[in-house]
């Protein structure tokens, strides 16, 4: 799990060791009510290294990528960035039985908007 | 011929632990121009001190090399017992075999082997060593301090008191600052105009005191005893020795539509105007961006009006050019602008305010005279939410400030008390990512806030403010359980992050006192000099230094006047001579040195010398005031001719050391 760790990080860009615990993120989120993890959530899980409770959430598939916590974070540490991450660390396992695209129509819900759609299809094409 | 005495310390155990002290002045006593090497246990006491007299004397020393601890430590002790046996003190060297030797090392064969080269090295420098005199400079018995706020009025009474004048330029047309905007001081509550207007009113009556107010320092030059500052005395087009002060043209002015910045531009004044009833000098002062007369020719009502004729329509910035020994900056700070800040809505609402401003409505001299109102619709607000941190705290970007402010939570605190105690049937939220409340009866305060008055305090942070019908939806995380909160609130109030006033980085230049990367000025050391800047003679007073609430301040403010009735004093100074000195045979005129010099001390000039076959031709070359110069050495690194070098440290001498280390 620690390289999973290092390779969320990598790829996000994003530091989670300077979030102060403001909750900033998580105050600003739009999707709030839908996750389980809540952003602020989401950095303390990568900087613990609870990853793997992380790919299986839901509320990472939840984040509407808004940028909306990106924006607000007074500290750089970007959480919709380690969400974007963690999202393509579970795309990339090899082996790993994650959803197939015919899977995802009976799992879409109306309410969830377009951009949310069209960003979920983009990352399970594969 | 040099002869050269080596006294090599044991320092107890710290040195001869891991160093051989006895190989060590053995192996020194070989080496070329040293007619007397030996060691003892400890060369700083008074028996140590007397050895090495004692061998100036006997054997007519030319220079000592002591090695012993780092040059930090006894480097004066030991120049002093020199200097008295008739040797000139620069001709002593120390060479650090405690802290960059014994103490780091555990191998007593690399310790003695590293002794004996540090001690080689001070040896090959020593014989290079020039005798030198410190020069003398006189000093001006007057001081200058820049800002009249509580710092600066606070170190201009405590100067005075030493009984030496004083001159306070202060920006705005009274004196007072930041403290006469604030409603009441926590933790005691008491109220900040009734602690801080006789204090101004002291300052003005004080003899020694001179208020220079609506003025800026324009120039400062000269150096620590003799600075030469030209202040610019803007016109205010009254005459401050005719005005009264009764206020009657401040009523009868026609242009009433000119925000007043003493209420954080809540609500109106007059185009000429007294800032607030207690200011000092309290004269009245006519704003020209706003002034009719001024601006078209056409009114003149308060010249008609006011019965000492003080009115003066065509008066003329005044230039004022004046000597000081010491110059205190106490330029204090300014809330940052909220503009950046979009997710709390403050260019949408009027309701969502900062903390100064909400200062000022909770003033009963302020806008709404003491009453909270919304400043929207006037009414009662029910419930109110404090944003904490907005803008401190912030990394990477351009929106906030990186360090923290300090002095909010604890005036979040206040405010949030002091609503609940007047308007018991608010709900009052305060947003905190850290309550930091570090001072004496502090966090009692903080805990009464929250017990005593049913203060609701949130872990977490508040993520966006949208005006709807009349009220402000506010959503917010609360960390601590665990909850996304949406508050419908009457008024949010930011407690806006500090920054350095704007005047202070164009001072810093003037002063040439270093500033770090957020505008405050720089100490000459974090903790061992913490009102002095590096800049000889310039002293550093209240929130220009950094983040301060009011008793830190006033704390802060008399320790600089300590340190300026120190030097007021003294009839002279003692220069460094270790300064940096030009060779103007060699210079070749480029700047190079006085760009890069940190105190401002190398100027350049013209100079005749004489040319082959009697002709003369004119140079430009650096010049160093030695009074200035604080001998770092950075021009004579930047100087591509090789022409400027530091007496004491010259590049022979620190090549010598090389060649001594690397042989």
């Amino acid at each position: 799990m620690k390289d999973m760790t290092e390779l969320v990080t990598r790829i996000s860009g994003a530091n989670p060791r300077k979030c102060m615990k403001c909750g900033k993120c998580t105050a600003a989120c739009p999707a709030y009510d839908e996750m389980d993890y809540h952003p602020h959530q989401f950095v303390d899980m990568v900087e613990t290294g609870r990853l793997e409770e992380l790919m299986n959430s839901r509320g990472i598939y939840m984040c509407l990528s808004c940028f909306a916590c990106l924006e607000r974070c007074p500290r750089s540490v970007e959480p919709a960035r380690l969400i974007e991450a963690v999202r393509l660390a579970v795309i990339r396992q090899q082996d790993k039985n994650h959803l197939k695209p015919e899977q995802i129509p009976p799992l879409l819900d109306p309410d969830l908007p377009q951009q949310a759609i069209t960003s979920a299809f983009r990352k399970y094409r594969k | 011929m040099q002869k050269i005495g080596v006294f090599v310390c044991w320092c107890g155990s710290n040195i001869a632990a891991t160093v051989d002290v006895e190989t060590v002045s053995d192996a020194l006593a070989r080496e070329p121009g040293v007619v007397f090497s030996t060691n003892y246990q400890y060369m700083c006491s008074q028996a140590g001190q007397d050895m090495i007299q004692e061998k100036i004397r006997e054997l007519g020393l030319t220079g000592v090399v002591i090695c012993s601890c780092s040059p930090r430590m006894h480097e004066a002790t030991f120049r002093r017992a020199c200097e008295k046996a008739g040797l000139n003190p620069y001709l002593v060297e120390i060479a650090n075999i405690r802290e960059q030797c014994s103490w780091i090392h555990k191998d007593k064969a690399v310790g003695t082997e590293k002794a004996i080269i540090l001690g080689r090295a001070a040896i090959a420098k020593v014989q290079l060593n020039a005798p030198l005199t410190a020069g003398e400079s006189p000093v001006t018995k007057r001081a200058l301090v820049i800002g009249g706020g509580i710092a600066g009025i606070q170190t201009a009474l405590d100067i005075a008191e030493a009984g030496f004048p004083v001159d306070i330029v202060e920006k705005k047309p009274t004196i007072g600052g930041k403290m006469t905007q604030i409603d009441k001081t926590f933790p005691t509550l008491d109220c900040a105009a009734c602690i801080l207007t006789p204090k101004m009113v002291d300052a003005a009556q004080n003899e020694k005191i001179n208020i220079i107010s609506y003025a800026q320092v324009e120039e400062v030059a000269g150096f620590v005893g003799n600075f030469s500052v030209k202040i610019r005395k803007r016109a205010r087009f009254v005459d401050e020795t005719k005005c009264t002060g009764c206020g009657l043209c401040t009523e009868k002015c026609p242009q009433k539509n000119v925000p007043n910045e003493f209420n954080q531009g809540l609500d109106n004044r007059r185009a000429i105007y007294i800032p607030f009833a207690q200011a000092v000098p309290k004269v009245a002062t006519i704003d020209p961006n706003y002034c009719t007369m001024l601006k078209t020719g056409k009114c003149g009502v308060c010249s008609k009006v006011c019965t000492a004729g003080a009115i003066d329509y065509r008066q003329q910035d005044e230039i004022i050019q004046q000597e000081y020994g010491a110059i205190v900056a106490a330029t204090g700070f300014e809330p940052i602008s909220m503009e950046k800040f979009d997710e709390f809505a403050y260019s949408q609402s009027p309701d969502v305010v900062t903390s100064l401003e909400f200062e000022r409505l909770m003033n009963a001299a302020g806008p709404t005279g003491g009453t909270l109102l919304r400043p929207s619709d006037g009414k009662h607000p029910h419930t109110l939410v404090f944003v904490q941190c907005v803008g401190s705290r912030c990394d990477g970007g351009e929106k906030g400030k990186p360090y923290c402010s300090k002095i909010c939570c604890m005036y979040t605190a206040k405010h949030a008390m002091l609503t609940r105690e007047k308007y018991p049937d608010t709900e009052v939220y305060v947003f905190y990512i850290d309550v930091r409340t570090p001072g004496k009866n502090f966090d009692e305060f903080y805990r009464r806030a929250v017990e005593e008055y049913g203060v609701h305090y949130v872990k977490g942070m508040v993520g966006k403010v949208a005006p709807e019908n009349g009220k402000l939806k506010v959503q917010a995380s609360d960390l601590l359980g665990g909850r996304q909160l949406h508050i419908d609130a009457d008024m949010v109030v930011l407690a806006a992050a500090i920054e350095p006033d704007r005047s202070a980085r164009p001072l810093a230049t003037m002063l040439t006192a270093s500033m770090d990367t957020n505008d405050f000025f720089t100490e000459a050391h974090p903790k061992l000099r913490p009102v002095e800047s590096p800049t000889a003679g310039v002293f550093l007073s209240g929130a220009c230094q950094g983040p301060k609430d009011i008793p830190e301040t006033v704390a802060q403010a008399g320790a600089a006047a300590a340190k300026v009735i120190g030097l007021l004093s003294r009839d002279h100074l003692t220069c460094n001579p270790c300064v940096a000195e030009s060779n103007e045979l060699m210079c070749n005129g480029c700047s190079a040195c006085e760009k890069v010099c940190p105190y401002g001390a190398i100027t350049y000039i013209d100079k005749e010398f004489r040319g082959p076959n009697r002709t003369t031709l004119v140079r430009r070359v650096a010049q160093v005031n030695p009074a200035v110069c604080q001998g770092c050495g950075a021009c004579t690194v930047a100087c591509p001719s090789g022409a400027m070098d530091l007496k004491g440290f010259s590049n022979a001498q620190i090549m010598a050391e090389v060649d001594a280390i690397c042989k």
